[in-house]
């Protein structure tokens, strides 16, 4: 019994090296087992969407440019979209109806929307980084997953000169969802878990 | 929990339904509810103070259910652009892009050509992860001091967006107090990349925004 185990196992021992020998033999011959590098990365990727800043093109944009919006590179957004902003922007918010209207930053319609227009996210590398901080006064120093981004745009567009503190129209300056429903994490990476 | 997954999925298609969504979810007509479709963009620093994070999400309002069936499309180029020098033109880019379960990382690196046309730029240093499949501990690999992250996480996106959209049809005058979450309970497909403040600049301020690709 002892016997044959051995001679099973010497079997064995010499499928293994003909395994290996034919291993061996593939890599001579250059047959490929695919690692990381030989993957196809070729050919041209063309843009159809982006974004810098959350809800530039769904708040601003009539809805026949959204496409064109998304393929007109940043650096020239400004000079193709600023005047549609500007419309739609005074066509939306009653804070923005009359001459001379500004909002909490004190800027007007025009100065507001030419920021906006140009769709990118100005990130700090020395410090806070966040849309808005009432209480430290940083402002578009990157966007932190819990900031109310949209609460701080409602602020901007409906809120008037003194939004933060005495909104124009207080009932659209504020969703009143102030908070994810779920909770972030300290580390990495950061966002919650899917549910 | 069955019947939340239905709510959910119900919710979903009404979401849809409405003529412009949220911080970028279904912005545009060429690109809603497909694989290139980019529902937000975040950038902040990191725990670690000498980087800083970057979170690209696409595919947006994935109800539970559907996520498990959701995966990123090998076709369509996930770029974070830099911009160190102010002119709103992309000096520095971070690709991403999936192969076989697992998502590809390459630079930062000046990109070859600036614009709306980008080849995968394989001279930029390399890092891969694999994609967290649904319903696992997120998969996080360091490399060439980066950190990396691909796969489904809740959608951190918050508004009573469907509120604005009654206030939009003229059929209510202000927001309800309490408002109504209509992203709770949603997931997106996201890319997260946490960089050494020193890869694009080291100080002063950047730039930066997002673009999907998709392979001609």
């Amino acid at each position: 019994m002892k016997t044959i185990l051995n001679i099973k196992n010497i079997v064995a021992v010499l499928m293994i090296s003909g395994l290996a020998f034919n291993c061996s033999n593939d890599d001579d011959m250059n047959t490929v087992i695919p690692t990381p590098t030989e993957q196809d990365f070729t050919g041209i990727y063309a843009q159809q969407d982006q974004m810098g800043r959350p809800a530039v093109n769904t708040v601003f944009v009539s809805s026949s440019a959204k496409d064109m919006f998304n393929v007109t590179p940043p650096s020239q957004q400004g000079a193709a979209f600023q005047s549609m902003f500007q419309d739609n922007l005074m066509g939306l918010s009653p804070a923005f109806a009359n001459p001379g209207d500004m909002n909490a930053l004190g800027l007007d319609a025009a100065t507001f929307t030419g920021l906006l227009a140009t769709d990118v996210l100005s990130l700090s590398l020395d410090g806070e980084t966040t849309f808005f901080n009432p209480n430290s006064g940083a402002l578009l120093t990157g966007r932190a997953l819990a900031d109310d981004v949209i609460t701080v745009e409602l602020i901007l567009i409906f809120g008037g000169e003194e939004g933060l503190t005495n909104p124009e129209y207080p009932t659209l300056s504020n969703d009143n969802v102030d908070a994810n429903d779920k909770p972030f994490s300290a580390s990495f990476p950061y966002l919650a878990s899917a549910w | 929990m069955k019947k939340m997954k239905v709510l959910l999925g119900i919710g979903a298609v009404a979401v849809a339904g409405f003529f412009m969504v949220a911080a970028d979810h279904i912005d545009a007509p060429a690109v809603q509810g497909g694989t290139s479709d980019i529902t937000d963009f975040y950038a902040f620093q990191g725990q670690d103070t000498n980087n800083v994070v970057f979170v690209a999400n696409v595919q947006g309002l994935l109800s539970p259910s559907a996520t498990a069936d959701a995966s990123f499309d090998e076709n369509v180029l996930i770029e974070i652009n830099i911009d160190t020098t102010g002119d709103n033109v992309e000096d520095l880019v971070i690709q991403a892009i999936p192969r076989d379960g697992k998502m590809y990382f390459f630079g930062p690196v000046s990109p070859g050509t600036a614009g709306l046309n980008s080849s995968i730029e394989t001279s930029g240093a390399q890092s891969v992860v694999d994609i967290t499949p649904y319903g696992s501990q997120a998969i996080v690999k360091n490399s060439n001091g980066l950190k990396i992250f691909a796969g489904p996480r809740d959608d951190p996106f918050f508004m009573d967006f469907a509120q604005f959209g009654e206030i939009l049809a003229g059929n209510a005058t202000g927001f309800n107090n309490p408002g109504s979450d209509t992203f709770a309970g949603s997931n997106v497909m996201s890319i997260v990349v946490e960089v050494p403040k020193s890869f694009i600049g080291g100080s002063g301020t950047v730039n930066t925004w997002v673009e999907s690709k998709r392979k001609q």
